[in-house]
């Protein structure tokens, strides 16, 4: 039985029930619907705010972080007011304002093998809106294990993607997807940047192919994976099989219960028996300011990007980015004492892997980055 | 010659180009043309035994080469190939 409508919400929602296609009994369907949406970031935010809007009759929000001023470029769910306090619970209260009528439940915890099963089952559908591969494996193998739709978006800078995959009929994640890139091949949203707007784009997607699936309407992406470019203006398709040889939903699946997703992608010091960057490889702020200060000073190679450095910057660096540290290593006194630097220490942790491959043994990373420089060594930087 | 488009994330090993032309009549082959052109993506895109990573989807027009003829399937002149990476961004 579909839940009724009351006068207020007849009124609310008097532009989709003129729609022949939504109508009385679609916006019925979606009251008595149920979206779980992973992550209240970039994707999340306009996902959450529009099947709120819409009338989705119960949102689920999972998240474990805090609003943080650097989110609020993109994160539109969250304002200035909200800095500082938990994600889901200023989430909640900006949908709940724009919509009183809907169902508004949340997890202030991370999604992981132990709690996904329980926090999704009352879900009729998944929207993936993390900012991680383990977390959309999860999801995606949770999607697959439960018979759930995961409706999938990512961005990068400028760069957006944006697929539905219902394993019960059509390609997963995984089948396109197999494994994750090595870590730190395809740097984060914190380390590269991402334009403000495009997780609204590529947000709003997902949030149309949710409402469309709940409605039963047109044709999804299923089997098509959107690659949309917003430098050149581009919406480009390629088209995804169901790969028989898929671990998670293939005819011999080797994946028949949640894993440790973190081991699966590799993050440092969990897969591989890869040893964590021991201590006496990094630097705090406060001790390299000492070196500095006295007679033998360390080299610093600042592993940021070039336009980086009019953000913030140290005297001396030598600016060498990441991705030619391995073309110019012949540059480097591998004698001299080196200490890499970057935003906040991720792209010097991997430069720092690359050097004592290569060899060199008087090398550190600077923790923290030029952002822990900023807070307790020089106020005056700005942090980024 | 036919044309690899590289995504954003990996153009920071490709000076910055998005577009690579390469010499090469099969995918695999542009694939260790793309490589012999930028040295610094081997150890992303090959693991220790010089096969292409599982994570690696190359795309002739619209379709995935593993739905063709994998790493054999041949190129003419003036094909695009796209590779299309995993993003985890959001």
């Amino acid at each position: 039985m579909l839940p009724e409508l009351s006068r207020e919400e007849i009124l609310r929602y008097s532009r989709h029930l003129l729609v022949p296609e939504v109508g009385l009994d679609g916006q019925r369907k979606l009251k008595g619907s149920s979206v779980l949406v992973i992550g209240t970031g970039g994707l999340g935010s306009p996902v959450a705010l529009y099947l709120a809007a819409a009338g989705v009759g119960r949102i689920g929000l999972v998240d474990y972080d805090v609003v943080d001023e650097s989110n609020l470029q993109r994160q539109v769910i969250h304002g200035q007011s909200g800095v500082g306090r938990l994600k889901v619970e200023s989430a909640r209260e900006r949908l709940l304002e724009i919509n009183p009528h809907v169902q508004v439940d949340v997890w202030n915890e991370p999604f992981t093998s132990a709690n996904a099963l329980g926090i999704a089952a009352p879900f009729d559908i998944l929207a993936d809106g993390t900012d991680n591969f383990p977390t959309r494996y999860l999801t995606n193998d949770l999607c697959v294990l439960t018979g759930k739709p995961n409706v999938y978006g990512a961005v990068f800078r400028f760069d957006g993607q944006a697929g539905f995959f219902d394993a019960r009929s059509g390609p997963c994640y995984r089948c396109i997807f197999p494994e994750p890139p090595p870590p730190g091949l395809v740097p984060s949203c914190a380390d590269a940047g991402v334009l403000g707007i495009l997780p609204g784009t590529i947000g709003t997607i997902q949030a149309t192919e949710t409402l469309k699936y709940l409605l039963g309407i047109g044709t999804s992406l299923s089997g098509r994976l959107l690659l949309y470019n917003a430098l050149d203006m581009t919406f480009e398709y390629v088209r995804l099989k169901k790969n028989p040889k898929c671990k998670v939903c293939g005819p011999q699946p080797e994946v028949t219960a949640l894993i440790d997703y973190d081991a699966f992608c590799g993050v440092p010091g969990v897969v591989h028996g890869e040893a964590p960057l021991a201590s006496d490889l990094v630097v705090s702020a406060p001790e390299l300011a000492g070196r500095l200060a006295g007679e033998d000073r360390p080299l610093l190679i600042d592993v940021r990007e070039p336009h980086e450095l009019a953000i913030s910057s140290l005297p001396g660096a030598v600016n060498i980015p990441l991705g030619t540290l391995a073309s110019r290593l012949s540059e480097l006194d591998s004698a001299r004492e080196l200490v890499l630097f970057c935003k906040t220490g991720n792209r010097s942790a991997r430069g720092l892997e690359l050097l004592l491959s290569a060899g060199f043994r008087r090398v550190r990373h600077l923790q923290g980055g030029i952002n822990a420089w900023a807070r307790q060594v020089d106020p005056q930087l700005p942090v980024y | 010659m036919p044309i690899l488009k590289v995504p954003t994330p990996l153009c920071s090993y490709t000076a910055g180009k998005a577009e690579i032309r390469v010499q090469a009549a099969t995918a695999g082959a542009a694939m260790r043309d793309l490589v012999r052109q930028y040295p610094a993506l081997q150890v992303h895109l090959y693991n220790s035994r010089g096969e292409l990573r599982s994570f690696v989807n190359l795309f002739l027009g619209e379709v995935n080469v593993r739905d063709l003829q994998g790493l054999e399937t041949p190129l003419n002149d003036g094909d695009t190939l796209r590779l299309v990476p995993a993003v985890a961004g959001g």
